[in-house]
């Protein structure tokens, strides 16, 4: 991947909006959102609950449409209001509460990508996955259901699913959600091993500041609904991060803008919710 | 549970260790306590014929059903009347099977189809399969179909709701990974609906296996010739009291039999589930 070659994986996102149910409900979801992620850049988009950072991330993915705007991969047009490239390996999805097939074993759910593809042989996606299994010590695991591990060990499992597909972007909403913040800093460096192993486009969801500032190059904040670009963080911090980082005056500064940011958001998102209880 | 899974696991055994967990299986005490309160039971139950209790004057004693019990098993009567019942079972359980879940898959997967059938289905589901008696007599030319047709309609509908259940309870999330990893439509339905929906399936079969026994029990009685349910009623006519309970324990065991082996197929088909 990294053989002197331009790592692609480019997205730009123009004036993209979203309304759900436009002649029903009416739900503004996004209003001309515009940003870009450079090839290789692990950026993370924050935001008040519901605001609308799903929705973006669907957009992308190939899930679902949009009403405005238009999304480009590496200069192609991948969504518009009139054109959509269906859901497909470039861009990678790890699910918020986890997608594991719960009916294959771990080696089965990560090798499920090439194989359906016809890109390796059963064989071939077997070493493979066992490889990457052994560089994040998860060996011993391939014959177990998901079911049968912790949630960290499935969501770790699953990134790795998405990985070996050597996606040109690797989408993970709010991926670490529901687990304990020991664990969470496991997983933030078993993310940063892999992201440092190999740089490749991240957008990354997650409403944990800390997790968008240790492991971000650029922060989108958003606004609450219909969700707008706030502001634009970029994190210059060293990789690889460790967690020693955090307690630098460059981070605590950093973590402070986009606290306010997000905070002056997150009153608004009360405040309308106050209002639309009344 | 647990010791049986570990012994399974284990690749070889000699004869002497698989006797001694098929001794650990039957006596502890936790078969012991289930087999006091039978033997309790039968206690009371002679008890009761014994004193003669008011309206239960008709009760065989134990030991009767037990001597009858054994006399049956002796008679080859008894065991077609098994193989009938049994026969019936399968022919319109698998029909049920075989026709329900491609029925409830297509309903489950495809909007447009469940709007066609859906309504249709819907006005029919709510009559008992033993409504159903009279019409099938006179539909079906022989009284073996019409019973394999009351037996289809008892594991028919509830297979159907159970996959359309099953299909919808697969999430939007692990669908759309699987179009994410490069599956085409034809993978989705092979590899994501059908194991996503086999756990509703399998309870679906579980159920309708017991539906199906009630409704082929009183359509013997009313309609078969031979058969269990035919059998015990026939006895009933002929005041042959002690088999009459006979003949209801058998039914239960069949009953009981026909579970234990779908539960050890829903086991053998889903690794994944600790479920079944």
């Amino acid at each position: 991947m990294t053989d002197g070659k331009k790592i692609p994986g480019a997205i730009s996102i123009r004036h993209v909006s979203k309304i759900y149910d436009p002649e029903g409900v009416h739900v503004e979801a996004m209003r001309d959102c515009t940003f870009d992620i450079a090839a290789g850049e692990f950026a993370i988009v924050v935001g008040p609950s519901g605001c609308g950072k799903t929705t973006l991330l669907n957009a992308v993915a190939g899930f679902d449409t949009i009403t405005g705007g238009e999304i480009y991969l590496d200069d192609e047009l991948i969504s518009s209001t009139r054109y959509q490239i269906k859901p497909n390996v470039d861009r990678m999805v790890v699910f918020q509460n986890g997608a594991l097939f719960p009916w294959k074993t771990v080696i089965q759910n990560i090798t499920y990508g090439p194989i359906v593809q016809r890109k390796m042989s059963k064989a071939e996606a077997y070493a493979k996955a066992r490889e990457m299994l052994e560089l994040v010590c998860l060996n011993g695991l391939e014959d177990k259901y998901p079911e049968e591990l912790s949630s960290g060990v499935q969501r770790r499992v699953e990134i790795l699913r998405a990985l070996i597909n050597e996606p040109r972007v690797v989408m993970l909403d709010e991926p670490f959600r529901g687990l304990d913040a020991v664990a969470k800093t496991v997983m933030h460096e078993f993310l940063m091993q892999l992201f440092c192993a190999t740089p490749r486009t991240m957008f990354f969801i997650t409403h944990d500041l800390d997790e968008a500032i240790f492991l971000g190059n650029k922060v989108v904040i958003m606004t609450t609904r219909p969700a707008q670009i706030k502001k634009i963080v970029t994190v210059d911090l060293p990789w690889p991060r460790q967690h020693r980082v955090m307690n630098t005056k460059q981070y605590i500064d950093l973590k402070q803008e986009v606290l306010e940011a997000v905070h002056e958001e997150a009153r608004k998102a009360f405040e309308a919710g106050e209002r639309e209880m009344a | 549970m647990s010791e049986s899974v570990m012994a399974a696991q284990r690749p070889a055994k000699s004869a002497s260790t698989r006797m001694k967990i098929i001794l650990e299986k039957f006596f502890n005490f936790k078969t012991l306590r289930g087999f006091s309160t039978v033997v309790v039971f039968c206690v009371l139950w002679q008890l009761v014929v014994y004193y003669e209790v008011p309206y239960l004057l008709n009760l065989p004693r134990p030991l009767d059903v037990a001597n009858n019990a054994g006399a049956s098993a002796a008679a080859p009567d008894y065991w077609i009347n098994w193989g009938l019942s049994l026969m019936r079972i399968f022919i319109g359980f698998i029909a049920a099977q075989v026709i329900g879940i491609p029925l409830g898959l297509a309903m489950g997967i495809s909007r447009t189809f469940k709007q066609f059938t859906f309504s249709i289905f819907e006005i029919l589901r709510p009559i008992p399969p033993i409504a159903w008696i009279p019409v099938a007599i006179l539909f079906w030319p022989t009284r073996e179909l019409s019973i394999y047709f009351l037996v289809f309609i008892g594991a028919f509908y509830i297979q159907i709701l159970n996959v359309i259940q099953g299909v919808s309870n697969i999430s939007v999330n692990v669908k759309w990974a699987a179009y994410s990893l490069g599956a085409k439509p034809k993978d989705i339905f092979w590899r994501i609906l059908l194991p996503g929906s086999l756990p509703s399936i399998v309870t679906g079969m579980t159920v309708g296996m017991g539906v199906a026994w009630n409704v082929l029990i009183a359509a013997e009685m009313i309609a078969a010739q031979g058969g269990l349910g035919r059998s015990t009623w026939e006895s009933y006519t002929n005041h042959n009291i002690p088999y009459i309970v006979v003949g209801m324990a058998s039914i239960g065991l069949a009953g009981s039999l026909c579970s234990v082996l779908l539960r050890w197929l829903g086991k053998r088909a889903m690794p994944w589930t600790k479920k079944f």
